[in-house]
């Protein structure tokens, strides 16, 4: 059969079931198991509606509960397991973590993680206050932020061969047709580099993707938030002989700061979850290794299921706090 | 603002400026690949993309056409013809015959060939060679030429990656298992969300401040944890790696964003519109399809965007849940990856099929950019 055949088959049948599981479930609890009719209507009526709730919630707690809660304490689980030749698991403590800490490529990728951390979504969110700033102030601000903006509807692997060509480089003598070895070249640099293998240094050309992905998010956001500022404040300062930058540092910054942590917090929530860049780029080669192509790696290449568990469990270590301030807004804003 | 007081022009132009570096470096890479998708690979190979856009100044090694086209004239046999395809209107500097002296002829002029016969080049490339004796030999006489060449582009790549490419090139197939990934994991978690953003924002119920919570909570889960546990389970329940698995997976993954975003948008709805509703006898289910959902109307089309770029996108979830050994439903990015590795000096079917990939996203994005936009300032936090 044709996939196109079959994927519009699917829909038909998954949305098909989606609206049929919530209009005939709706209508039995109201018809068959609850029906608002003989000697104990209110009482029907009034069960009938403390199920209702459930009943519209049950798909998506379903889902939620099987593909993101659960999957959190079996991994866990599975990390502190080993296959059995044979089948089945057995419990081996912490073996599995004190394997991986034992692997110096363990090291190198949560030393790069940080250096990720650090890097990409402070430059983000920088460039992004930068864009922000700069296009609200001109007629075709909104022109040059879509542009900005774009790459955050390109693919990160799309984005790894947009990026593999302004890093390649060609043998030395013949023209180079990467815009940075041109730029190197042009600017009196010996011989051209291969920007992806230099140790250390590769690891920032990675980011560099990332970064170029984010800021159009980092400068929708806080340009927002920029706009949302009371002129008042803005005129005051002027009124007090306030410069630009002063104005800028003083006066708006500090009134965005709240949603200058959101834009950084998502970024660090980006960051840390990055796999197709590196997995496109370098796959971890030539020093450039991070957590979730690590694990990776330990998953679907080593098959070694308990210290796959184990690094990804190390993913959601780091997640963890932000989680915690997530949810801890989250309620506070409720009340 | 620039009316208030103290804007001195030069600031307001070191502005513009600023803004318009930020603008062609942010777009740079992306138009390298753009412009590199309508380049042979030769072009790409020997100059940079950006010098694609200019007359460039090339030295060609080109050859006349073969002596068995040669006709007789008037005692003379002639091979006439143009040293560059047709329709090309690349100009003739300098030309030789010899490699060592490619610049000996102005275009015009007559050369005596060493073989024998007489060759006449213009500028526009058009030859005249004619000799007394017949011309023998499998190919033509090579002539080098110095030439204006004009800015040329060729969409036999777009062909090649779409239509007539061999296997590993053609991206035909893959684009259809991308959309067919696509479509179902963006609609079925509306509807899922959809009805439960409603639950948790208009009804009441025990436990409601709890479950939003949860939901805020499993925002940031990352996706890597649920790899393995969701692989043995699709294993265990017998659907494997497969178009339900990963519809499933992208339903799972995409829900919380979905729930908090509806929901949010939801509570927002003025109270009155629902109460009077229920007042006039309509039940929730009614509230629900005839009021609730078309004034989300926004919100849902921001979630579906969203959905539909990170499902498009996405690499990781279509490499563990869909695709198999046989590598039959493999999807774009995936195959992207592969020619990363296999063929990573073939720019010309790289960029073309990165740009196939991205063209899509690039259409909805800029078509909807409006609701994007929206949607990232309801729900900043996934």
């Amino acid at each position: 059969m044709h996939p196109a055949l079959q994927g519009l088959m699917t829909i038909a049948f998954g949305v098909g079931g989606c609206v049929g599981y919530f209009y005939f479930s709706n209508l039995f609890l109201d018809k068959v198991l609850f029906p608002a009719r003989g000697e104990h209507i209110a009482r029907n009526i009034r069960r009938a509606n403390m199920v209702r709730p459930w009943l519209f919630l049950a798909p998506a707690l379903i889902a939620l509960g099987l593909y993101l809660a659960y999957p959190v304490f079996e991994t866990l689980r599975l990390s502190l397991t080993q296959r059995v030749p044979g089948g089945g698991y057995e419990f081996v403590g912490l073996d599995n973590y004190a394997q991986m800490t034992a692997e110096g490529k363990f090291w190198e990728a949560l030393k790069n993680n940080f250096l990720w951390l650090l890097f990409v979504p402070a430059a983000s969110t920088a460039f992004g206050l930068l864009a922000a700033q700069l296009t609200d102030r001109i007629s075709w601000g909104n022109i040059a932020k879509s542009l900005i903006f774009m790459p955050m509807a390109i693919s990160f692997v799309g984005a790894a061969v947009i990026w593999k060509l302004v890093y390649d480089a060609r043998p030395p003598g013949t023209e180079q047709i990467g815009v940075l070895n041109a730029l190197y070249i042009f600017f009196g640099g010996d011989d051209p580099q291969a920007w992806l293998t230099l140790p250390f240094w590769n690891n920032f050309f990675l980011m560099i993707v990332l970064v170029w992905i984010q800021t159009g998010f980092a400068m929708v956001i806080l340009s927002a938030a920029l706009r949302g500022i009371p002129e008042e404040t803005v005129e005051a300062a002027i009124v007090d002989g306030a410069g630009p930058f002063q104005i800028f540092f003083k006066i708006k910054v500090p009134q965005i700061m709240g949603t200058i942590v959101v834009v950084w917090t998502t970024i660090t929530i980006v960051v840390l979850k990055v796999f197709d860049i590196v997995f496109a780029m370098t796959n971890g080669q030539w020093e450039t290794q991070v957590l979730a192509n690590y694990m990776f790696d330990k998953l679907f290449r080593a098959n070694d299921w308990g210290v796959g568990s184990a690094s990804a469990m190390v993913i959601m270590l780091l997640v963890t706090p932000i989680l915690v301030w997530n949810v801890y807004n989250a309620r506070r804003e409720m009340r | 603002m620039s009316s208030i007081a103290g804007q001195k022009s030069g600031l307001v132009w070191a502005v513009h400026l600023s803004a318009a570096v930020l603008v062609i470096l942010w777009l740079f890479p992306t138009a390298g690949l753009f412009v590199s998708s309508f380049r042979t690979a030769d072009q790409i190979a020997t100059s940079g993309w950006w010098k694609a856009l200019f007359p460039s100044q090339q030295n060609l090694t080109l050859r006349t056409a073969a002596p068995e086209t040669q006709v007789q004239a008037d005692g003379l046999f002639v091979i006439e013809g143009s040293l560059f395809e047709e329709g090309s209107s690349s100009v003739i500097t300098v030309w030789g015959t010899n490699a060592k002296e490619i610049d000996a002829y102005q275009p015009g002029e007559t050369a005596e060939l060493r073989r024998g016969g007489r060759l006449t080049v213009e500028a526009d490339g058009s030859y005249r060679l004619e000799g007394e004796e017949e011309f023998t030999g499998r190919r033509g006489p090579r002539v080098f030429v110095t030439a204006e060449v004009p800015p040329e582009f060729t969409l036999a790549n777009y062909e090649k990656v779409l239509i007539s490419g061999g296997a590993t090139d053609n991206m035909a197939k893959a684009f259809f298992n991308t959309l067919t990934v696509t479509i179902p994991a963006t609609i079925i978690p509306i509807l899922v969300a959809a009805f439960a953003a409603y639950a948790l924002a208009w009804m009441e119920f025990p436990g409601r401040a709890l479950l939003i919570a949860a939901i805020v909570g499993l925002l940031v889960v990352p996706l890597q944890l649920a790899l393995i546990p969701l692989l043995k389970f699709h294993n265990e329940i017998g659907i494997g790696k497969g178009y339900i698995g990963v519809w499933m997976a992208h339903t799972g993954f995409g829900l919380p964003l979905a729930v908090y975003l509806l929901r949010n948008y939801m509570v927002g709805i003025p109270r009155d519109i629902i109460e009077n509703a229920r007042v006039d006898g309509a039940t929730d289910f009614q509230i629900f399809t005839r009021i609730i959902l078309p004034l989300s109307f926004p919100a849902l089309a921001s979630f579906a965007i969203f959905q539909f770029l990170w499902t498009w996108n996405d690499l990781l979830v279509a490499m563990v849940f869909l695709i198999d050994a046989t590598g039959e439903t493999t999807v774009m990015t995936k195959q992207i990856v592969e020619m990363l590795g296999t063929r990573g000096g073939n720019w010309e079917i790289l960029a073309t099929s990165a740009f196939v990939s991205i063209a899509v996203p690039l259409i909805v994005f800029f078509a909807m950019q409006k609701y994007l936009v929206r949607g990232l300032l309801a729900g900043s936090v996934k």
